[in-house]
């Protein structure tokens, strides 16, 4: 097995493109190491991208952020600017493993490793980030729901990596929220997650929404449906058990001994309900 | 394939080793430097006794990989104590019997250590929700976040 530590993107990607046999990025390594350790993941080549700057850096922009994609976690958590506009994002973020797992793991690797119940995933689609995509045939960007296609499985192609995140400039009176059902507070996997993300207008309506849900489904799930029922409404209880009935709609869920099919369907819209709860709190400068 | 030359800092001493791509941080502190005081428990990033900082950050050394450490700080168990003199939140262990069988408690003082830099008047609910990542099978906790609020209160005085 061959390490590089390449300086530049030109770099990492040339490396990928020119592997012979198995190449795998190397960002945390909190998934990878785990793999290789139980002989599931034989790479030829692994590429750390951490010497890559655009890769590891936070940066502001036009009230906007940009996200290096193999940032770790702790450092997110503790940037002070993007932790104030986006709490919903950094709820997601602090739910990642332990304090050790999130000095490692990125929001890259949590996306890309395609686990139906990362953390990071449905709060980041709330969010309405982009992701920017370097390959072999140059730049491009997509949306967060459109990477994962299901359990460990990616839409990029040969060669690409996701080299960072961005997330929008946030209107004024915006909240943002990320809840799961774990059995146990820490260290746990999602039963169900949901993330919600919504502004206000100055009268205190809805203007626009966004929900999504993880671990109902083989992917984290953008649900159009139950934003629609905020939106316009004055998130009120009506408003909220629309939302909740159309999360619980949108679930297509596993059954296992972590929970039950009916329990995650019941579950998601009593998660995105609470979520939508906290996320107008804040849109109302309420922490 | 030849092994890969690695030079770093570990508890403020430069140090050059050799190692596999495949092997960990850990299998080279243990294995290549001689540095046992870190611990392994599970191997895989779930039980915190491999604790160690890289650059000032908490990381559970299982999980990194040795090549990963060229031109990085790291810091273990074995730099907490200043020569005979124990470090506080290590006088504080043995104080509360904070350990039992002692095989989490390299971990636990080097995670304990990072959150009192970052914070140094944790509430008992940050200490528990800080060293989550760290299991103890034999004390129940309550000892260790005891010595941890306690070594917080001392190192706060001075």
């Amino acid at each position: 097995m061959r390490y590089e530590a390449p300086r530049t993107l030109k770099a990492a990607l040339a490396l990928l493109s020119g592997a012979n046999g198995h190449a795998r990025i190397l960002a945390g390594g909190t998934d990878l190491l785990i793999g290789m350790r139980a002989g599931h993941v034989i790479p030829e080549l692994l590429v750390d991208v951490k010497g890559i700057p655009e890769m590891t850096s936070i940066v502001a922009k036009n009230g906007g952020f940009r996200l290096g994609a193999a940032v770790s976690c702790m450092e997110l958590i503790e940037h002070k600017a993007f932790a104030k506009a986006w709490p919903g994002v950094i709820d997601g973020i602090k739910l990642i493993g332990s304090i050790q797992v999130k000095g490692r793991a990125t929001l890259g690797g949590n996306l890309c490793n395609a686990s139906p119940a990362a953390d990071s995933v449905p709060a980041m689609i709330a969010a309405e980030a982009l992701v920017s995509i370097a390959g072999p045939n140059g730049k491009r960007e997509a949306r967060v729901e459109d990477i994962a296609i299901g359990p460990g499985k990616t839409s990029l192609a040969k060669g690409e990596i996701i080299t960072s995140f961005l997330l929008p400039r946030r209107l004024p009176h915006s909240g943002g929220a990320y809840l799961r059902f774990t059995p146990r507070t820490e260290m746990d996997i999602a039963v169900v997650g949901a993330g919600v993300n919504l502004t206000l207008d100055k009268s205190g309506r809805c203007l626009q929404a966004r929900v999504s849900l993880g671990a109902v489904a083989d992917r984290a799930l953008l649900v159009p449906e139950a934003a629609a029922a905020l939106i316009g409404s004055r998130v009120d209880a009506a408003a909220l058990e629309n939302l909740a009935a159309a999360a619980s709609a949108a679930c297509r869920p596993i059954d296992d001994k972590r929970g039950t099919k009916e329990f995650r369907i019941k579950v998601a819209g009593v998660m995105a309900r609470r979520a939508a709860e906290i996320a107008l709190a804040r849109a109302r400068g309420k922490n | 394939m030849a092994k890969q030359h690695v030079a770093a800092t570990i508890n403020g001493d430069a140090v050059e080793f050799l190692c596999e791509t495949h092997q960990t941080l850990l299998d080279v502190l243990r294995d290549e430097l001689g540095l046992t005081g870190t611990k392994e428990g599970c191997g895989t990033g779930d039980c915190g006794a491999c604790s160690v900082t890289i650059d000032g950050r908490l990381v559970c050394s299982c999980l990194v990989l040795g090549v990963e450490a060229k031109g990085k700080s790291i810091q273990t168990i074995e730099g907490m104590a200043a020569g005979a003199e124990l470090h506080p939140l290590q006088r504080k262990f043995l104080e509360h019997a904070g350990l039992q069988c002692g095989i989490c408690t390299p971990g636990i003082l080097i995670a304990a250590r990072s959150l009192l830099e970052r914070n140094p008047d944790p509430t008992e609910e940050e200490i528990r929700l800080w060293l989550a990542g760290n299991l103890c099978r034999c004390t129940g906790y309550n000892k260790i976040v005891d010595a941890v609020l306690d070594a917080a209160r001392e190192m706060r005085r001075k």
